[in-house]
């Protein structure tokens, strides 16, 4: 088993991507989802990428996730560049260094609350004690600490959306991401889940979001939009004029 | 986290009970042929053996005609080669034979009152019984003097005792029944011997070979000759005598073959046996296609199971597990499926068997071979029938299972 520990690393970039294209064979016809994509963010920034529908924003994260690899272009996550894991180290690279929050929740059904967010830790090898103790801790934190033992059909939209953010927080990654983590959830609902965001970001989280609704983008210190898989215009970037590079 | 595996593969067997049980019943159904056709195997032999405690083990049969005369078979008794002189001359020559009591049958109708019955009249003498181990129910079996004289006696097996003294409440013994339209006055009755290879015994009434010879047959001929050694060491003697004895009786040159067949204890065994290992093969090659069949069973339920939770599948990628714990997830559950079918299996046969030897008697029909090899044959199923979608589940791609509708 690999450790994926970057300790004290001395980039402040924790993603860099380079020329990143992403192709589809769709009946014979290609499709660049991504279309050279350059793009690099740090260790605890809240970025939001957002777009028209089909822009190749979930395809992005899809990237950023390590979940789907690239046609061609470079892709470095805290230091590692992704093309050269296997599949089981890219599987230890997302349980230790990523976590997900999808617009669908994505819970194991007829899984209680607690034991979905134990997952990320037993894929760890963390013994039991030890997980459960975790875990309760990370659904307190989520505001969920009275329905541990419910399954996803027992919960709202609003709480399995929870229990998904307290599963991605529970092993201490040191990037979340969500892809549409609000669009199926009300207005309501939708505040206290970015408050929480809010709140992970505050403590040091580095946060990539995305989503329809420039209200949801609004919490976010960045936002980078994307149009026909390019990256059309990226708020960092221009925050970044002025800004001493930073040089180790 | 392998404790966890488990768990989880057997949450998923239970959470479709009624199909993981549909698809557990190949195995089930495969692991009782396999005991049941083992435990057949055993209660035929502990049958075999009992009959042969029955008739004694140092028991030979004469029985008239070659086992082949040019090539082909024309089974016992065909020829009626054989004479009650022949018996004479092995009780007289043969020192290593104790009794000889030769043997006529012929079926009469036999009439107490309003009872009647056909069964089958048996002509012996009086060593009869001793070579039977006959033991005697009511009064007693017939004297050498009766076999002498001819006498009109007669002693009943239990069954035909049944049948015709039902309803009447009279000790048979002494009554007058109607052999063939003859009067005879029933003497005894014997106990119970039960069936004999494929004759039942007790359907049948012992009378003097004389009368029998007189009445019935009209021939001294005699359908055959029951010997006993005077021990069971001296059994392959005996036989060597009673041949060299009944060639020259036949004047038989040297050249020619045995016009007669002398069977012992051990070739009526295997000739049964011979029975039994043809019904055990064919149930092992039914269990054998069941528990194959249960095998497809299992692999086609777990493909199943592979393409409903792709996206469970994904979510557990996305969220750090490696193929090797996906492929055991989905081998444990395969393993579980035909372990639980076995189990099953077993537990019904083992009750199905466990009433059987009650019935008759067998002792043990568990053999712990057969639960053995069933037990292993289906794990090597479950895993032979598992790996195929195991690795299926573990090659998906992430993202690919993730966006499986
Ligand atoms: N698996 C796939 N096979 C073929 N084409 C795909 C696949 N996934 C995405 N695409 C195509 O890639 C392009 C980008 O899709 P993507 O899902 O990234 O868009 P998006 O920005 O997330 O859109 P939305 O806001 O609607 O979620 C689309 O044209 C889409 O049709
Ligand atoms: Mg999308």
């Amino acid at each position: 088993m690999t450790e994926y520990d970057s300790g004290a690393r001395a980039s402040r970039d924790l993603i860099v991507i380079e020329n990143l294209v992403r192709e589809y064979q769709v009946g014979g016809q290609t499709i660049r989802a991504l279309d050279g994509v350059t793009l690099t963010i740090q260790h605890g920034e809240f970025v939001a990428i957002m777009g028209p529908s089909g822009s190749g924003k979930s395809t992005m994260m899809n990237m950023i996730g390590c979940l789907d690899t690239p046609t061609a272009g470079r892709y470095c996550l805290d230091g590692f560049d992704v093309a050269h894991l296997s599949e089981d180290d890219l599987a230890m690279l997302r349980n230790q260094k990523i976590g997900f929050v999808f617009q669908s929740f994505n819970l194991l059904p007829r899984t209680t609350a607690l034991e979905n967010v134990e997952l990320p830790m037993m894929y760890l090898g963390v013994p039991s004690k030890i997980r459960k103790q975790r875990a309760l801790e990370a659904l307190q934190r989520v505001g969920l600490a009275e329905r541990v033992y419910n399954r996803p059909n027992e919960l709202s939209g609003g709480q399995q959306q929870r229990v998904a953010i307290a599963r991605a927080l529970v092993n201490n990654p040191v990037l979340i991401l969500a892809d549409e983590p609000t669009g199926a959830l009300d207005s309501r609902t939708t505040e206290d889940i970015l408050n929480l965001f809010e709140e992970l970001h505050a403590q040091g989280n580095t946060i990539v979001l995305v989503t329809h609704e420039d209200e949801v983008g609004r919490h976010a210190k960045r936002i980078v939009r994307f149009r026909d898989g390019r990256v059309e215009l990226d708020t960092g970037a221009q925050r970044k004029v002025g800004v001493p590079k930073h040089v180790d | 986290m392998w404790i966890e595996i488990m768990r989880v593969a057997w949450r998923s067997v239970r959470a479709n009970k009624m199909r993981s049980f549909l698809t557990m019943l190949g195995i089930i159904i495969g692991v009782m042929a396999v005991v049941l056709s083992s435990a057949i195997g055993l209660s035929a032999k502990a049958g075999v053996t009992k009959q042969v405690e029955n008739l004694g083990t140092n028991v030979l049969t004469v029985m008239p005609g070659s086992a082949s005369s040019g090539g082909i078979s024309r089974g016992f008794g065909s020829a009626s080669t054989l004479t009650t002189s022949d018996a004479t001359a092995i009780a007289e020559q043969d020192p290593d034979v104790q009794y000889v009591a030769p043997l006529v049958s012929s079926d009469q109708q036999v009439v107490y009152g309003t009872n009647n019955t056909n069964t089958a009249i048996e002509g012996t003498n009086a060593e009869y019984p001793d070579i039977k181990n006959l033991t005697m129910a009511e009064g007693r079996f017939f004297l050498e003097s009766e076999v002498n004289s001819a006498a009109n006696v007669a002693v009943l097996g239990s069954q035909v005792e049944e049948t015709l003294f039902s309803g009447e409440r009279v000790n048979p013994v002494g009554q007058t029944i109607d052999i063939g339209g003859i009067p005879f006055t029933v003497v005894g009755v014997a106990a119970s011997q039960g069936t004999s290879g494929f004759s039942n015994q007790d359907d049948a009434i012992a009378i003097p070979i004389t009368t029998a010879m007189n009445l019935f047959t009209g021939s001294d001929t005699v359908n055959q000759i029951l010997v006993s050694a005077k021990s069971q060491d001296v059994m392959d003697q005996a036989q060597l005598e009673v041949e060299s004895t009944l060639r020259v009786q036949h004047q038989l040159s040297a050249a020619t073959a045995d016009d007669f067949q002398i069977s012992n204890q051990a070739t009526i065994l295997n000739t049964l046996s011979g029975v039994d290992r043809i019904l055990t093969l064919l149930l092992d090659g039914i269990s054998a296609i069941s528990l194959l069949v249960g095998g497809i069973g299992i692999m086609n339920i777990m493909l199943v199971s592979v393409t409903e939770r792709t996206r469970e599948i994904g979510i557990r990628k996305a969220i750090g597990a490696k193929r090797s714990v996906i492929s055991m997830q989905f081998l444990l559950e395969s393993l579980m499926l035909s372990v639980s079918g076995a189990i099953v299996g077993l537990i019904l046969s083992s009750i199905g068997t466990e009433i059987v030897s009650k019935l008759t008697q067998d002792g043990n029909l568990l053999s712990p071979v057969a639960v053995g090899a069933s037990m292993g044959f289906s794990v090597a199923i479950g895993l032979i029938f598992g790996v195929y979608p195991a690795r299926k589940a573990a090659n998906l791609k992430p993202i690919d299972a993730l966006r499986f509708e």
